[in-house]
């Protein structure tokens, strides 16, 4: 047995999970028009390859990667191109996307599939990973076959697979586990061969023991570890840490360390790409929160406006105050729901309006529960001073260019203080200073 | 909807439900048996002192806000905390103006002046002891034997006692920190409600016991005389002046426990705790800086 090691910090936020873990996964048709945004990952947009007016199929080619980090976008649905224009996008930008219209017909591209695809080279397998427009999908949205390809002369020592979820809200890897570990698995394997990692390790938080015993029964020879449930242990230093207890040099890169993580719904995306030759054009979305009817998992095609989901999900019982698109730790509050659901769009969590209150913050105590609670081991009471106080210098020194932006010290502070957003700030202005011409 | 108005904030969506006013009702409910005994000693000398200086305090700190144009901010607790701990570390016998003017001394001068709550280098409470010992040395060392009120000598004064008196608290000294049994119910409930760490009273007590072992003097007598339980467990513990690392607290605590000693052994005065915590909170933004943790991922290498 693996030893798992502890991470630094870490909170146990109330697991509202119970609420949809045991709610199977239900395919929700596409509506009348999709809105598929060029940008669903990190770097830039992709190109249209398409333009006004075109008839398109499902699975079809929309847009091709730009730069080394880009992602191809793929249509969700077949049917007419409307509009290639900017519209709302989840990151409060505007963000060029293309408009369709779909005509119910769901006819399909010319697909590729391989019945024993782990005979591939790793060659192939990154070709058709990155093709299909495979993108971290826990949340970074990271190129998933850019995070593959590893530099010459580079060993890995492990692909570890992130099933932790450790937001406290969603389940769609839960459910992605439970009901689909035989993808998992097989993309697990894909990625360890087109990364030449020497073993695979799944990580599951301990919270989730049908998904552990589901993965363990196809597993064979991959290594299946429970990590104990605790926010974040699903960060990606963090499960690093608690697998190897190696830590990823500062302002590094997994891979220096010997590893990579890739999330289970990522690997089922690879899965899905290589064997079935199935771009990435829809995903697992949890829906809930208190003001949702019928809370559930749902197999929703990209580009689904939110507001369209919601209503799969019995619409609101009560007026929302806030709606976040992922976890309550991490997720981006919405403007409105007429934005689209993307690859990372893991969760749709809705807030009553006495929920959505931000508390009013009182002085800083220094009871240091943010310190204690940080899994980067930095003083966060010290950084929101500097940030406050635009003394950037200091915040560098203290490591402000560690903090994973987790929440765990503003979710902790009992003068309910708003910590990270003077360390993103001082972050933000970090960066920028060192991008000046001096 | 179309009717929808969302709140827009940035992430974390959600908070623990704890509260700085939690935090000192607390303390408050931790110093009921202390409260509990100082009455039951003491009568209405613990009463008049206890109301007094918390009245004081509370005035003080709502008039300096209004002057500093500042939220009156005296519900959350905090104010009421220094006036009933500086109530319950006074001697029973202490003239009614002499609390009020500690009170009003230990918020003006040890809290506000330096920006209120969370500001203060100093505890406030302990910032009103000193100066009342300073200005006010014999009332400040007119000690009464409980529930009589006849003047007596304390247990640090004559360097001696009955360690079950200690423990329950029958003996001469300031209005709470007699009774051994009481501060330990406290503070063992701050502990269980996660409020007390517990490195600093137990590197204070490790360091008494210790050089009080060296010295060939009763380890039981110097750990439960005189202020240092409830200096140790309701003074040395105040987050706002002590260290934010682990290690610092416990660097913290052993040099409390190391001046106590040091004060109590060869010093001029009986007892030393007030001026060891003192001390110590003026170090705390060194310790700070010496005790920071090893950020992840500094100081290791790629394993290339």
């Amino acid at each position: 047995m693996r030893k798992v090691r502890s991470f630094f910090g870490g909170i146990y936020p109330e697991d509202v999970k119970q609420t949809t873990a045991g709610t199977p996964i239900q395919a929700l048709s596409a509506p009348e028009t999709v809105v598929v945004p060029l940008l669903q990952h990190v770097g830039l947009e992709a190109k249209p390859v398409v333009a006004k007016g075109d008839e398109v199929l499902k699975g079809q080619l929309l847009a091709e990667a730009e730069g080394a980090t880009g992602a191809p976008v793929h249509s969700p649905v077949s049917g007419k191109v409307l509009a290639i224009e900017p519209r709302p996008h989840q990151s409060g930008h505007s963000v060029t996307a293309i408009v369709i219209e779909n005509d119910g017909q769901d006819n399909w591209v010319e697909r590729t599939t391989h019945p024993d695809p782990v005979q591939l080279d790793a060659e192939e397998i990154l070709k058709r990973i990155s093709q299909a427009g495979v993108v971290g999908m826990g949340g970074a949205g990271f190129p998933t076959a850019a995070k593959l390809t590893l530099p010459k002369g580079i060993t890995l020592d492990y692909l570890i697979i992130n099933g932790c979820e450790c937001e406290p809200h969603y389940t769609t890897d839960h459910r992605l586990m439970v009901e689909y570990p035989e993808d998992i698995v097989l993309g697990a394997k894909l990625m360890a061969k087109a990364s030449g990692a020497r073993q695979i390790v799944i990580a599951i938080e301990d919270n989730k023991p049908d998904a552990i015993a589901s993965l363990k029964e196809h597993a064979g020879s991959i290594e299946i570890v429970a990590v104990p449930t605790r926010y974040p242990a699903g960060g990606e230093k963090q499960l690093i840490q608690q697998i190897t207890g190696r830590e990823v040099p500062s302002g590094g890169l997994p891979y220096q360390v010997g590893a990579v993580v890739q999330n289970v719904a990522t690997a089922r995306a690879a899965a899905l790409a290589v064997r079935d030759g199935e771009p990435l054009i829809s995903r697992v979305v949890t829906v809930t929160g208190t003001p949702i009817a019928e809370p559930g998992n749902f197999l929703v095609p990209i580009g689904t406006p939110l507001a369209h989901v919601f209503e799969a999900a019995g619409g609101f019982s009560q007026k929302p105050g806030k709606v976040v698109v992922s976890g309550a730790m991490m997720g981006q509050a919405q403007f409105g729901l007429d934005v689209p659901v993307t690859k990372t769009t893991s969760c749709l969590l809705a807030l009553t309006e006495e929920e959505a209150v931000t508390p009013d913050s009182t002085p800083c105590i220094k009871c240091a529960r943010c310190v204690d609670v940080c899994p980067a081991r930095l003083l966060p009471l010290k950084l929101e001073m500097f940030g406050m106080n635009e003394r950037f210098e200091e915040a560098h020194a203290y490591g402000a260019l560690d903090c994973i932006e987790c929440g765990a010290c503003n979710y902790i502070c009992p003068a309910k203080r708003p910590l990270l957003q003077y360390i993103r700030f001082a972050k933000m202005e970090i960066i920028a200073r060192d991008q000046l011409p001096s | 909807m179309d009717d929808l108005k969302l709140i827009v904030s940035p992430s974390p969506h959600i908070r623990d439900k704890d509260t700085t006013e939690k935090m000192m009702f607390a303390v408050l409910t931790a110093l009921l048996p202390v409260l509990a005994a100082s009455i039951y000693f003491f009568r209405w000398d613990a009463v008049r002192l206890v109301l007094l200086s918390a009245g004081a305090a509370i005035a003080t700190e709502a008039i300096f806000q209004r002057l500093r144009k500042q939220p009156i901010r005296v519900a959350d607790g905090s104010a009421l905390v220094t006036g009933v701990l500086l109530g319950l570390i006074v001697p029973p016998s202490l003239p009614s103006w002499m609390v009020i003017l500690g009170a009003v001394f230990a918020i003006a001068i040890g809290k506000q002046v330096f920006g209120g709550l969370g500001q203060n280098p100093f505890n406030p409470a302990l910032v009103g002891r000193a100066i009342l010992s300073v200005s006010f040395a014999a009332a400040m060392t007119k000690w009464t034997a409980p529930f009589d009120a006849v003047t007596a000598a304390t247990p640090l004064f004559r360097g001696t006692a009955h360690i079950p008196d200690l423990f329950f608290g029958t003996v001469a000294g300031s209005l709470g920190e007699t009774s051994a049994l009481a501060i330990l119910l406290g503070g063992i409930y701050l502990f269980y409600k996660g409020y007390l760490d517990y490195r600093i009273p137990v590197g204070i007590f490790a360091s008494v016991a210790v050089i009080a072992l060296l010295a060939g003097v009763s380890v039981p007598f110097h750990l439960l005389a005189g202020s240092l339980l409830f200096g140790a467990i309701f003074m040395a513990t105040d987050p706002v002046t002590t260290p934010i690392t682990k290690s610092g607290r416990w660097i913290f605590g052993i040099g409390v426990g190391l001046i106590v000693m040091l004060i109590r052994i060869w010093g001029s005065y009986p007892e030393g705790v007030t001026f060891a915590i003192l001390l110590m909170n003026a170090v705390t933004p060194l310790i700070n800086r010496w005790t920071r943790p090893r950020i992840y991922g500094q100081g290791v290498k790629s394993s290339e």
